[in-house]
């Protein structure tokens, strides 16, 4: 069975430690904050300016001064401060953020992403997905395997205009895990999700990578 | 000293507007906006603006107000996601458009701000944003230059201001303001609160910065995502 969007979200929840400040993109990645374990300390951060990110509010703490990134109401926690939005890059731009969690519509077998243009739609604009990229110190990807159409997502080049290259560290899918150390050197395939074969995995990726 | 304080937009504003003009305007979303000022400027009927803002507003409120009535000419922003009118005006090719990452648009305001020409940056290498920009390889990795900017008038939204001009943000409604306010010689401020002094260890945005200021006529703040948890 691959792995639901909450499986993969729990994954990817996997690769955080103990004290990480680490910044979720919106769509699934959104899904680790709820898979993030007991007694683990991790800080989130949202690019428009504030660490330390609390659960949605309730309809009485509600805040049009307070949202996140994804322009939702959120609330503060104890530890949370607020700051520009420069200062809230240079912690993203200066390499502070550990982790950051992506959604992507394709990954190359370089580490290049393409996360920000949607074919055939409305250029909405990269927001902060540029930036995060390029300085947060290590990269998550969390994507389906297979698009819509049936085409590997998990490329051996992009198609679609670039967000960064060679800045991806790891692949989370429905259906397998990747990994690579030091952005160098191929994806090696570490994981998969229960009951998915390495050779299913095989035949539904485009791009090169090393078995485990 | 002149007084900063005005009794309203439409006097803080006397003689900054002028036609084909750059405005820069603090928010993200719209939350901190300065509502008020906006409402101003379009009631101004000054035109042909080069708007930079992260984003663009929605359709009936914020900077979506100014493209509605089609006083945009361009505007530099990283994300303009929420907005149809917006769409038809760039797929109408009416409307010019910047998309800079919202990390180089704010370091691009406050060098602009703080007098820096320009910087360099990781973000962007290898994609559409770095087409036409100098290169430069420091410690083996690849950076890009961007400039900074500056605009003939800044317009932010502040929680709290005293009569000196110090500003206070709320929140997350602080977000591109701080650095709105420095890429203009012309940065007007709307305020909710007007308070007789702010605590020096807490100005957010020194008086230096702010030519003009009002009380905020509009302080609707609209939510673009209300997303609530069940009372636990």
């Amino acid at each position: 069975m691959p792995w639901d969007r909450n499986q993969m979200a729990a994954r990817a929840a996997r690769e955080l430690k103990d004290g990480f400040y680490v910044n979720l993109g919106i769509g699934i990645p959104t899904l680790v904050a709820g898979n993030i374990p007991p007694g683990m300390e991790v800080t989130l951060q949202s690019e428009n300016g504030i660490l330390g990110l609390g659960p949605y509010p309730t309809d009485n703490e509600v805040d049009a001064d307070l949202i996140n990134a994804g322009k939702e109401t959120i609330t503060e926690i104890a530890g949370s401060s607020y700051f520009s939005s420069a200062d809230s890059f240079a912690m993203i731009r200066g390499g502070h953020i550990d982790l950051s969690v992506l959604g992507a519509m394709e990954v190359a077998e370089n580490g290049d992403i393409a996360n920000w243009m949607v074919p055939g739609k409305m250029v909405k604009g990269m927001g902060g997905a540029m930036d995060l990229v390029a300085g947060v110190r290590r990269i998550v990807v969390l994507m389906e395997h297979v698009s819509k159409d049936g085409s590997s997502k998990f490329r051996k080049k992009c198609t679609l205009p670039l967000t960064g290259t060679n800045v991806v560290d790891m692949v989370i899918t429905d259906l397998a895990v990747f990994a690579r150390d030091g952005r160098k050197g191929p994806f090696k395939l570490i994981e998969l999700a229960p009951g998915v074969t390495a050779e299913q995995v095989k035949a539904s990726t485009e791009a090169h990578y090393v078995e485990a | 000293m002149a007084k900063k304080l005005h009794d309203g937009a439409k006097q803080a504003l006397a003689g900054l507007l002028f036609d084909g003009m750059t405005i820069a305007a603090g928010g993200f979303g719209l939350c901190g906006i300065p509502e008020t000022l906006i409402l101003a400027i379009r009631d101004s009927g000054v035109k042909n603006l080069t708007v930079i803002s992260n984003n663009a507003g929605v359709d009936d409120w914020g900077l979506g107000l100014l493209l509605r009535t089609r006083q945009v000419k361009k505007m530099i922003s990283s994300y303009v996601g929420e907005n149809k009118e917006f769409e038809r005006q760039f797929l109408a090719k009416e409307l010019e458009l910047e998309f800079n990452p919202q990390g180089t648009l704010a370091e691009r305001l406050r060098a602009g701000g703080a007098g820096i020409a320009g910087f360099y940056t990781r973000t962007g290498v290898g994609t559409v944003v770095a087409e036409g920009k100098d290169t430069k390889v420091f410690n083996g990795e690849t950076y890009i230059l961007e400039t900074g900017l500056v605009a003939d008038l800044a317009i932010v939204k502040a929680w709290r201001g005293d009569s000196f001009g110090n500003l206070l943000y709320r929140k997350t409604a602080r977000n591109f303001n701080p650095m709105v306010a420095t890429c203009s010689r012309n940065t007007v401020a709307e305020i909710e609160e007007l308070v007789p002094s702010i605590d020096a260890n807490l100005v957010h945005t020194p008086s230096i910065y702010v030519r003009r200021m009002i009380k905020a006529a509009s302080n609707e703040k609209r939510i673009e995502k209300r997303i609530t948890r069940k009372e636990a």
